[in-house]
């Protein structure tokens, strides 16, 4: 088999069989499909060829339902077509799926199969899109592991073009998609025999043209629409036998026999689970374990799934199968059951085979799925009277629908390695991992497999690398819980979690500690040393750190973790590993340079004798031992059920400890400590003028400051700072304090960066500078205890029109998950620091839902008086319409409430409907009408009292914003956004504009620029970024603001007041510096302040209102272009990379670009100086 | 009319005005525009070492960043076939303008490293660079590091390049040498063809309101010559080497003093850059007519010929040049003017 494999995942071994069969790729990026689009624009980029000799046309749409539409043209058309989607993307493109199936139009769409959001959004796999589509007429082709989703992807096209029936092929999304494996790949040679030139001229023959024309789409009358219906029947007749046709010939081109129901275990057996997806892998092993114990059992793996072909699942179940478990991976409340179930059931029965028959669910989401739980199935089935409806890996203690199961049950063979890996996102160890697996699927016959789990969080993520080597073929579709290497790459995991709760007795155990080898055992917690002993695991250690700082390569301690694991385990020679790891360095990085090879040659050079064997102590003597995940203050929800997920361990929580609709409280970030900075941000209280720019542009919310009277201090830890205020409003003893949570802060330096004043005597000395965490952590986390518990300044004591006074506002969005130095979050943040204590936020899917609402926690928080911003995410592509509902429904109850309030007739009813609201002291005085108003009621038992009570809230002012990035607002939520401000109901809208997906890792929107790489652009965007803001201003009503923090913060400050106060639509697009925009994020706010300067991103605010006074609305803030586009592009990767890859491009594209920023400059100062002839209202006749 | 032609690096120039190491010299069209307008040589935008590597590193940690950290975003960027990095684009153009012009084309280079320097002369020499310019730009910011112990890194550097290639060598020399005469001679045993007189240094400015340091490099003004037109009269007949002057010659009298100071050939940028390609034949024009109208015969007549060894009075090279302007100062303005409050004094 070497060197013939392929070390791949699932998503590119399906991607480079579509793109070598098609001819028109329609894409758009989804986790976990959007690797599969990525791959086709490169391949496109790079010129590669289908096997008919051409480069496939690929193009990026604006969402899944515009590639599914363009898909259907393009088939229309003649051309062979795909596209690949997964989720809520699938389900975008249903209608379109039952046209193309209607029609008979032989295509192939590749799913990496993920959930649809129901209570919850998740990225993860399950069947539950896919069963979406089941009624469409799509056939469905089920691979179940990475070698099968290159495979099927062939298989599906061969079968499609003969069929005429278009497939929907799938495979488990991240477990197969994100799998890596070693695959025995297909030639183009492979794909020329398979697929049937003869089929692709019948497709080509049936095309729209006018050389022969033909109508299709149709509308139909009842006279002939169901008759037209059932006209198609004999394709789907012939489908399985076609695509068993296909599969023959496929295995005796490539070897590899595949069934449409393939069946494996005893011939003889008794029970026999029925299943579809990688489960199949960890049923297959299962069975085969149990039958080594002679247990009559089997599994039955279902490939093509629609159309079912019932005769041939009837011969591949055993006749001996007296009783079936069918799993199906998704869920259908109120159902009979889930779909295969449904169909198993229906195929006996037809077939008058009756054996009894249970349906279970199982790996929603993708939930865990191992030989343990398939071993209590096959349990269950051995039972009397078995448990129907059931689920599995799961503890329902509510329904009790759950299957008990022994997690010590293991089938992991022996001879296999098993690697486990703890790394910190930015230390590289995935891709280290990665390349291993590269190297032994090269260098041995060994089979290999890698898995990788990541966090919820963008900055100071872990991650944990699942790696198999193996003498066999790998079907463990699990993860490893039983290890007998592991490797933790940062020291401080160990007092954070159980790292070695996998490992095995007598496994090797290998950490990264700034620690040598006579003094680490001390610096173990307890619980870690007596696991060391008790398991009797070998000990090494390294300080990785210091060697990759000696060999220049920061705090990446890949390479030099890497070359550890190699000479520990002995997966390969020691020489050759080494020589093997240098190979792959200069194949990794070589095309980025000698000097990033060399660095990392150095780090391999000097690892090994910094690697050392400890001598484990006798005892666990530690003193100290892991940390509680939350503190034990913290409320119950969240120490018992957050801090269980936080903790690691959310697998073990029952059904019962989870809300029964999706609902989560507030507030819960900051009992999330996650400690991940090594330096804080220290302030000089004596050199600082209290601005306010470093509270502002806090991505974490972890820098505050706050006004207190002197006498307020008296208590204060002795290292608490503060300083006499500079404020107008505040008398002699008031004190301005501004202090940092070092357990929260992330160490970006935003805040350092912006400060603007400079010691006269030493100009690198600011009034806030960085200095080392660890000394300071103790006493800084005291004073934020101590600052957390003064009472928050009043926010009707300052006008809110400074970045100054704005400050002291308490922040209801804190210490989010957002990457390090984001540029989006100190936008959110000041928004729920002017409004959000009466704010509603409909959040778009994206970078922002996702640090806004992925469990365990949420940022959104509230005050002391218990309110802050209700938060809600919808979808990616209804977001405008979802906000609009929201506001719909805030005014109809703010008139319904009214309207009952003005029967009152009483004084507190006239201030109530004539309360202005204008300013803070206004609402606070409605508010307090309101509470007077409950209190009237609450003696009151009549219906007119008790609606009253139940919507007398939204007699206070509420602030609606709709929040997302410019992958919704520019692309797939355009539409609904259009109509929102065109609506002219008081709306806000917040774009977080990055200019890509940021989310699903930088893919091409309609708003990046000009000359910029990014996914889906391989080659540099063609065409300018499209002017959102002047689109809603063509709408002469809609107030828009565009806004860069770093170019100019009091008119971002001023934007969303005026934005907020203004009655009808209102956007304010805002710069959003991002880690796709590749560069140091600390310098975001001076390349925001540079894309400002250059004209690029002129600051402007449209208000209808002015035109009232007989003003221009168009108002241009910033000043000409001072600076060249390129002085600000070429700052970022983004630019650069092209740049350096296509120079003459990137240069005829620079010029063009700049050309753009001249043009806009001249359209927009004539429009700002435009003169508005008269006042709205005096139109004459 | 006069004969413009001479020799530099061993190479015949058409004239002794060639074009310095500028933006001007960074595309192959741009050097077909210098030709076409007269210009007798190109010198090649420098190849910092320093600068590839720096551009991997980034381009590496540009690639790294956020990478592998989350489900969804697992790279931010497409891994493109190729990011040009190294010396590649440098030895294109190097080859582009050989295979497109007849002028001799120098390639300038600056390393951090010795290997790095003998690599890239190499490839330089491979791509067919008619003439290598070691651009010896360094700022020797540590305190403990002896004039002495960075001259002689100096030296070593230059002999290595010397030994690894076969093309001429110039080395293009700082004015901030104890004994640059000495230092002159040094460089010419160590192997230099050609010695280039001074580099102009990116000067840090202080921005006094925003307490910033700012890298500025502004174009040269046509009094900076003087120093160069002094040192190479000083040097000329004392070493082998060619003798070239660049900062400061802006028109075709600047010409004129740097070829009688000694120099071989005068380099020219900022009067380019500021007036267009098109000012060199304008200079070229000028130099030929007041050739003409002095009655030289040839460039070469006049080269050295107010050389320190040529002038009847050497004086005004040595220490009495400073004593003589400053008298002559006293002389012509009298007492002297101060701000405002400083009353009057005299030097």
């Amino acid at each position: 088999m070497t060197g013939t494999r392929a070390i791949v995942d699932g998503n590119e071994a399906a991607a480079s069989v579509a793109y070598r069969l098609n001819e028109v790729i329609a894409i758009y990026p989804i986790t976990p499909s959007s690797t599969m689009g990525e791959w086709a624009d490169q391949w496109n980029a790079e010129g590669a060829a289908n096997i008919w000799g051409s480069v496939p046309e690929v193009m990026e749409m604006q969402s899944e339902g515009g590639a599914a539409g363009a898909l259907h043209g393009a088939l229309q058309a003649g051309a062979l077509a795909t596209t690949f989607t997964a989720s809520q993307g699938l389900l975008l493109m249903i209608p379109n799926l039952y046209k193309i199936a209607g029609e008979l139009t032989a295509s192939v769409i590749h799913v990496a199969a993920r959930t649809v959001a129901t209570h919850a959004l998740s990225i993860f796999g399950d069947h539950s899109d896919v069963m979406a589509t089941r009624a469409t007429g799509f056939a469905l082709l089920s691979a179940d592991s990475v070698q099968e989703a290159g495979d099927f992807a062939l298989i599906a096209q061969a079968a499609a073009l003969e069929s005429r029936v278009p497939f929907l092929h799938f495979f488990d999304g991240f477990r197969t998609s994100h799998e890596v494996n070693a695959i025995m790949p297909l030639s183009d040679d492979d794909l020329r025999a398979v697929i049937d030139d003869r089929f692709v001229g019948q497709h080509r023959g049936r095309a729209l043209t006018p050389d022969r024309p033909v109508l299709r789409g149709t509308a139909q009358n009842p006279d002939v629409f169901f008759q037209a219906r059932e006209a198609g029947n004999s394709y789907y007749i012939a489908c399985p036998t076609i695509v068993q046709t296909v599969m023959d010939r496929f295995a005796d081109r490539t070897g590899r026999r595949y069934r449409l129901f393939d069946y494996v275990g005893a011939p003889d057996a008794e029970r026999v689970v029925v299943l579809m997806g990688s489960a199949a892998g960890a049923a297959e092993e299962t069975v085969e374990a149990l039958r080594r114990r002679g247990e009559k059992i089997g599994v039955l793996k279902v490939r093509l799934y629609r159309p079912f072909a019932a005769a041939q699942f009837l011969a591949a179940l055993p006749e001996t199968a007296t009783s079936v478990a069918v799993l199906d991976r998704t869920k259908e409340p109120g159902s009979l059951g889930e779909p295969l179930y449904q169909d198993v059931v229906t195929a006996l029965w037809e077939g008058r085979r009756f054996p009894r028959v249970i349906g279970g669910r199982y790996g929603l989401a993708s939930k865990e799925f191992t030989p343990a739980m398939v071993k209590a199935v096959f349990d269950e089935l051995g039972k009397a009277n078995p448990k129907n409806h059931f689920t599995v890996g799961i503890n329902d203690d509510v329904t009790h629908t759950s299957l008990d199961f022994d997690p010590a049950f293991s089938t992991e063979p022996a001879e296999t390695v098993r690697a486990l890996f703890y790394g910190l996102g930015s230390d590289g160890t995935v891709g280290a991992n990665k390349n291993s697996i590269k190297i032994i699927g090269k260098q041995t016959d060994r089979h290999v497999q890698g898995y990788f789990v990541y966090d919820s969080k963008k900055s100071g993520s872990m991650t944990v690398s699942h790696l198999r080597f193996g003498p066999d073929p790998i079907r463990s579709t699990y993860l490893i819980s039983q290890a007998n290497f592991v490797a933790c790459h940062q020291f401080q995991f160990l007092s954070r979690i159980d790292v070695l709760a996998a490992a095995e007795t007598g496994a090797t155990f290998l950490l990264n500690a700034p620690y040598g080898p006579d003094e680490v055992w001390r610096h173990l917690p307890r619980s870690v040393q007596e696991t060391i002993l008790r398991k009797r695991l070998r000990f090494f250690v390294i300080d990785g750190l210091a060697v990759a700082l000696e060999a220049g390569m920061g705090k990446r301690i890949n390479t030099i973790m890497q070359v550890c694991f190699f000479a520990i385990s002995g997966v390969l020679p020691r020489e050759a590993a080494i020589t093997a790891i240098k190979q792959s360095i200069a194949d990794t990085y070589g095309k980025r340079g000698s000097a990033a090879v060399e660095k990392n040659f150095a780090a391999v050079d000097r690892t090994l004798a910094r690697l050392y064997e400890v001598k484990v102590g006798t005892q666990a003597d530690a003193g100290f031992d892991v940390l509680p995940a939350v503190a034990a203050t913290a409320p119950a929800f969240v120490r018992e059920v957050l801090g269980t997920a936080i903790a690691g361990l959310g697998d073990r929580l029952p059904v019962s400890a989870m809300p029964i609709d999706g609902t989560f409280p507030t507030g819960t970030s900051k009992w999330e400590k996650r400690n991940i900075t090594q330096q804080i941000p220290v302030w000089d209280h004596d050199l600082c003028i209290q601005c306010g720019k470093c509270v502002l542009v806090c991505p974490h919310a972890v820098i505050r400051a706050g006004l207190i009277d002197q006498a307020a201090l008296v208590e204060a830890p002795a290292t608490f700072k503060s300083a006499k205020a500079r404020f107008r409003e505040t008398d002699a003893s008031a004190r301005y304090m501004l202090q940092v949570s070092p357990d929260d802060c992330t160490g970006c330096t935003l805040c350092v960066e912006i400060c603007p004043v400079k010691s006269k005597s030493e100009a690198k000395h600011k009034a806030l500078n960085m200095a080392a965490q660890a000394p300071l952590r103790a006493a800084e986390t005291a004073n934020w205890d101590f600052f957390q518990s003064l009472p928050a300044f009043g926010r009707d004591g300052l006008v809110h029109d400074t970045v100054k006074n704005v400050q002291v506002l308490e922040p209801l969005f804190e210490f989010s998950g957002a990457c390090s130095g984001c540029g989006e979050t100190p936008y959110i943040k000041l928004l729920t620091q002017l409004f959000g204590d009466r704010l509603l936020v409909a959040n778009a899917t994206g970078c922002s839902s996702i640090y806004g609402g992925n469990l365990p926690t949420t940022p959104y928080t509230t005050n002391a008086q218990g309110r802050g911003p209700a938060w809600s995410n919808s979808l990616f592509e209804d977001n405008a319409e979802f906000g609009l509902g929201m506001r719909l429904a805030v005014d109809k109850q703010n008139q319904y409430a009214r309207e009952l309030v003005a029967r009152l007739g009483d004084d507190l009813a006239a201030g109530l409907l004539q309360a202005d609201q204008s300013t803070e002291a206004g609402i606070e005085a409605q508010r307090e009408r309101v509470a007077a108003l409950k209190v009237k009621l609450a003696g009151i038992d009549s219906a007119e009292a008790v609606a009253l009570r139940s919507v007398a809230d939204t007699l206070v002012r509420k602030s609606v914003w709709l929040i997302g990035g410019d992958g919704w607002a520019y692309d797939i939520g355009a539409g609904g956004l259009d109509h929102v401000l065109g609506s002219g109901r008081n709306i806000n809208v917040l774009v977080l504009d990055t200019e890509v997906y940021s989310n699903t890792g930088g893919q091409m929107s309609k708003s990046t620029p000009r000359g910029a790489v990014a996914k889906f652009a391989t080659g540099g965007k063609h065409t300018a970024k499209k002017d959102l803001a002047m689109e809603a201003i063509s709408y002469g009503s809609v107030y828009v603001a565009r806004v860069a923090m770093g170019g100019n913060d009091i008119h971002t400050l001023a934007a969303l007041r005026e934005a907020e106060s203004y009655e009808g639509p209102s956007l304010v697009i805002a710069y959003s510096h991002c880690i796709a925009h590749g560069y140091d994020l600390s310098f975001g706010l001076a390349q925001q302040k540079a894309a400002v300067q250059s004209g690029y991103w002129p600051l402007l605010r449209y208000d209808p209102r002015r035109r009232h006074d007989g003003k221009n609305p168009f108002q241009l803030d910033s000043a000409p272009p001072s600076i060249r586009f390129r002085d600000y592009a070429y700052q970022e990767a983004r630019y650069t990379m092209l740049a350096r890859s296509n120079p003459d491009v990137a240069q005829a594209l620079l010029v063009e670009a700049q050309a753009d920023v001249d043009r806009n400059w001249r359209v927009y100062s004539s429009r700002a100086a435009m003169a508005e002839p008269e006042k709205a209202g005096s139109e004459k006749a | 009319m006069s004969d413009l032609t001479t020799r530099y690096l061993g190479l015949t120039l058409t004239s002794p005005l060639v074009a310095s190491s500028s933006p001007l010299g960074d595309s192959v069209e741009s050097i077909v525009r210098l030709e076409d307008h007269g210009i007798a040589a190109v010198v090649l935008p420098s190849l910092f070492e320093e600068q590839i590597e720096l551009e991997s590193m980034s381009v590496d940690d540009d690639l790294a960043r956020g990478a592998d950290s989350f489900a969804e975003s697992l790279s931010f960027f497409p891994d493109l076939k190729d990011y040009n990095i190294g010396p590649d684009r440098y030895l294109e153009l190097i080859r582009g303008a050989k295979a497109r012009v007849e002028i001799p084309v120098i390639a300038s280079l600056n390393g951090v490293s010795g290997g790095g320097w003998i690599r890239y002369a190499r490839l330089m020499e491979e791509a067919g660079a008619d003439a290598i310019e070691l651009n010896l730009y360094e700022i020797a910011t540590d305190p403990a590091i002896s004039g002495a112990a960075v001259e002689q890194g100096l030296l070593d550097l230059v002999a290595s390049v010397r030994q690894s290639v076969r093309i001429p060598l110039a080395v293009k020399l700082s004015p901030f040498f104890s004994a640059p005469a000495n230092m002159g001679r040094r460089l010419d045993h160590a192997g230099a063809d050609a010695l280039v007189l001074f580099n102009r240094f990116y000067q840090p400015d202080l921005a006094i309101e925003d307490q910033d340091v700012v890298s500025t490099l502004v174009l040269s003004r046509p009094e900076e010559l003087l120093l160069r037109l002094h040192w190479t009269a000083i040097l000329f007949g004392h070493v082998g080497a060619d003798l070239a002057i660049t900062g400061g010659v802006h028109s075709a009298r600047d010409v004129v003093k740097c070829v009688m100071a000694g120099a071989r050939v005068a380099f020219m940028a900022s009067a380019l850059l500021q007036n267009g390609v098109e000012h060199a034949g304008v200079v070229l024009a000028d130099l030929r007519r007041w050739l003409d109208a002095h009655e030289y015969a040839s460039i070469g007549q006049m080269c050295g010929s107010m050389s320190y060894r040529s002038v009847p009075d050497t004086s005004a090279y040595e220490r009495g040049n400073y004593m003589k302007v400053l008298s002559s100062y006293v002389l012509k303005g009298g007492p002297v003017a101060g701000p405002p409050g400083m009353g009057h004094r005299r030097i």
